[in-house]
């Protein structure tokens, strides 16, 4: 006597727990607390979000090159658009943005590519944005040849800096970080693990600004007489060596992830140390850590505001010079408004660019 | 009671040899006086209860874990604290694991062609070529494009089995294939192990499956304590044990 085993058909969930009725019931009225805490919420919404909104953009001016154009009462974003300029330029000569918008636009043009999954030469396109580009950036930025006129580091600034900085910690910080990383873990090279420790632990014991501080005042002092080297590369300097302790500790955390196993299997296969590492630890350890990873650099973005204290002024500087003006006391809320929403803006893309690079990189494997 | 040298071990083929093999973790003593020898074309099963050095023991022979005295001589180079020989002898020695312990985020045909391309220079074509050539020798051609997590345990197995013979080893360690898979999937990993040795693999495998060993193994080996108890071919070593250890382990697994 056999049987023969029928699974049961499927059928459609129960009707109260679907659709944007369900949703509400789940989410916002489950429990009597949850629907106080609901309310309470809507009733915190109805009274603070119509002043501010009324603020920026109903009671607010747009248009016009002074003050006197700001007479409604809210937000003056004339002061901002007077002095936009200044704000992405820093004290770049006017005639010669063309540079830096060039900059912008062929660095978008090189990266597009990038986020399609089918185009072909990514690694060799990669390659190029990181090696060759920087060079490109720099002949432009920096002018002298070609026939394009000088401008000093010292005209530098607004967004542009504020890019420049974060955009060269994070590129030179994370192969640092990494490779710091491998050394503290390297137990069968004691000197070079001790060196790894001793690195990360004296950057990541200092505060920035500190760091800054001293390359901008304590080391010309230890300098012999006639050599100096450029504010703006010390600064750089800094803050490449400051993030990449932090980075270290990040990627340590993905490295401890990966269990021995992988390792084991890499040895097994005869694959030498920094080809079982490059293959197949750091591909798996750094994909956990993109979360860590992102986190630092969006700390890094916002750290560049430091380098005011030596001098330099990145955008928050430039707000802050502009309000210094005579001509636009008193908009230090629209000043602060603004520099804030272009944080933002930079801050979240990094954000949600991680999330699908993680959605992205996952294969459909757990431990 | 340790079986006397058969002749063929003793001739030029000896593919493996450890000569008074010592290893401590700290100052446990987990291998004690070893003394082995495998023939080309043998097949070696190695058997013990758990925390008897077995497993160590395997993993020394490709030197995932050092020992401290004696010597591991394999296909005629001493395993040293030199790294050249190291990676040398990993490469003529292939080793599947209990956990199978594929890459995760490389596909299996990628899992596959991974060492041949980057230890053996293989250009990829030729690399992947060789990957699908013994994918359906384990018989899952089928899932070559798939990432590990998506295979069962089984097919994980095998597919281990076959990023180790990618590399045309001279040699094959098993470390307990099948500890981790359901019963269900044992059947299919022990068919690729037992296809494997009747091609005349040299084999040292670490299990507990004694159908395994009284079908294919021409050596079954006994330890205990860190020391090789008895070592006997399976007919001997099943109907006849000598020694009273392992007479207790063998009632204790072939009874229940």
């Amino acid at each position: 006597m056999s049987h023969n085993f029928v699974p049961l058909p499927d059928q459609p969930p129960p009707t109260a727990s679907v659709g944007a009725i369900g949703w509400l019931r789940r989410n916002l009225f489950s429990s009597i607390g949850n629907t106080l805490l609901t309310l309470l919420s809507i009733y915190v919404l109805a009274v603070s979000l119509p002043p501010v909104i009324n603020w920026a953009f109903i009671d607010a001016d747009w248009v016009g090159v002074s003050r006197d154009a700001c007479t409604s009462g809210g937000a003056c974003w004339v002061f901002v658009s007077a002095r936009f300029e200044t704000f992405m330029y820093g004290f770049f000569p006017a005639e010669e943005t063309w540079r830096i918008n060039l900059i912008y636009g062929s660095l978008f043009l090189c990266m597009a590519p990038l986020f399609f999954d089918k185009f072909p030469y990514k690694v060799q396109l990669g390659a190029f944005v990181i090696f060759v580009f920087p060079i490109f950036g720099f002949i432009l930025m920096f002018g002298g040849v070609f026939g394009l006129t000088p401008v000093e580091t010292s005209q530098w600034g607004g967004m542009t800096l504020t890019l420049l900085l974060a955009s060269v910690g994070c590129v030179a910080a994370l192969p640092l970080g990494i490779l710091l990383a491998l050394g503290r873990q390297a137990t069968n090279m004691p000197a070079v693990k001790s060196m790894c420790v001793l690195f990360i632990e004296f950057w990541r014991g200092v505060p920035l600004i500190t760091v800054l501080f001293m390359s901008s005042v304590m080391l010309p002092l230890f300098l012999p007489e006639g050599v100096s080297f450029d504010k703006l590369l010390r600064a750089l300097i800094g803050i490449t060596l400051f993030q990449s302790a932090y980075m270290a500790e990040v990627v340590r955390g993905g490295l401890q992830a990966i269990p021995k196993g992988q390792y084991e299997a890499a040895d097994a296969l005869g694959l030498s140390y920094w080809k079982k590492m490059g293959l197949i630890v750091l591909p798996q350890a750094m994909k956990i850590v993109i979360p860590g990873i992102v986190n630092t650099f969006i700390a890094l973005f916002k750290d560049t505001t430091l380098v005011i204290i030596v001098g330099l002024l990145e955008i928050l500087g430039m707000v802050q010079n502009a309000l210094n003006d005579p001509n636009w006391l008193g908009y230090s809320t629209e000043g602060y408004v603004f520099t804030a929403f272009m944080f933002w803006i930079f801050c979240f893309s990094m954000s949600r660019y991680s999330q699908a690079l993680e959605r992205k990189l996952h294969t459909g494997h757990k431990r | 009671m340790t079986a006397a040298v058969p002749n063929a071990a003793a001739s030029s083929d000896v593919m493996i040899e450890l000569r008074g093999v010592n290893k401590w973790y700290d100052k446990f003593h987990v291998l004690k006086d070893i003394n082995l020898q495998v023939a080309k074309g043998e097949r070696i099963v190695v058997c013990g209860p758990s925390g008897s050095g077995k497993s160590t023991m395997i993993r020394c022979i490709n030197r995932l874990e050092e020992h401290q005295k004696g010597q591991i001589i394999v296909d005629g180079t001493e395993l040293t604290s030199d790294l050249r020989q190291v990676e040398t002898i990993r490469k003529e020695v292939g080793m599947v694991f209990q956990h199978f312990n594929l890459f995760p985020h490389l596909t299996v045909l990628e899992n596959l062609a991974l060492a041949p391309m980057w230890v053996r220079k293989t250009p990829r074509k030729e690399a992947e070529a060789l990957g699908m050539q013994y994918l359906e020798r384990v018989k899952i051609p089928d899932q070559a494009k798939k990432y590990p997590g998506q295979l069962s345990g089984g097919q994980q197995q095998r597919v281990a089995i076959a990023r180790s013979l990618c590399m045309n080893p001279r040699i094959m360690l098993f470390d307990e294939p099948t500890s981790a898979l359901d019963p269900e999937m044992i059947k299919e990993v022990l068919d690729v192990m037992i296809e494997l040795a009747e091609s005349g693999m040299t084999m040292m495998c670490v299990t507990h499956e004694m159908g395994f060993a009284k079908t294919v193994a021409d050596k079954v080996i006994f330890m205990d304590r860190g020391q090789i108890v008895e070592s006997n071919p399976p007919e001997e070593f099943f109907t006849n044990p000598q020694n009273e250890r392992t007479k207790l382990f063998l009632s204790q697994i072939l009874n229940h």
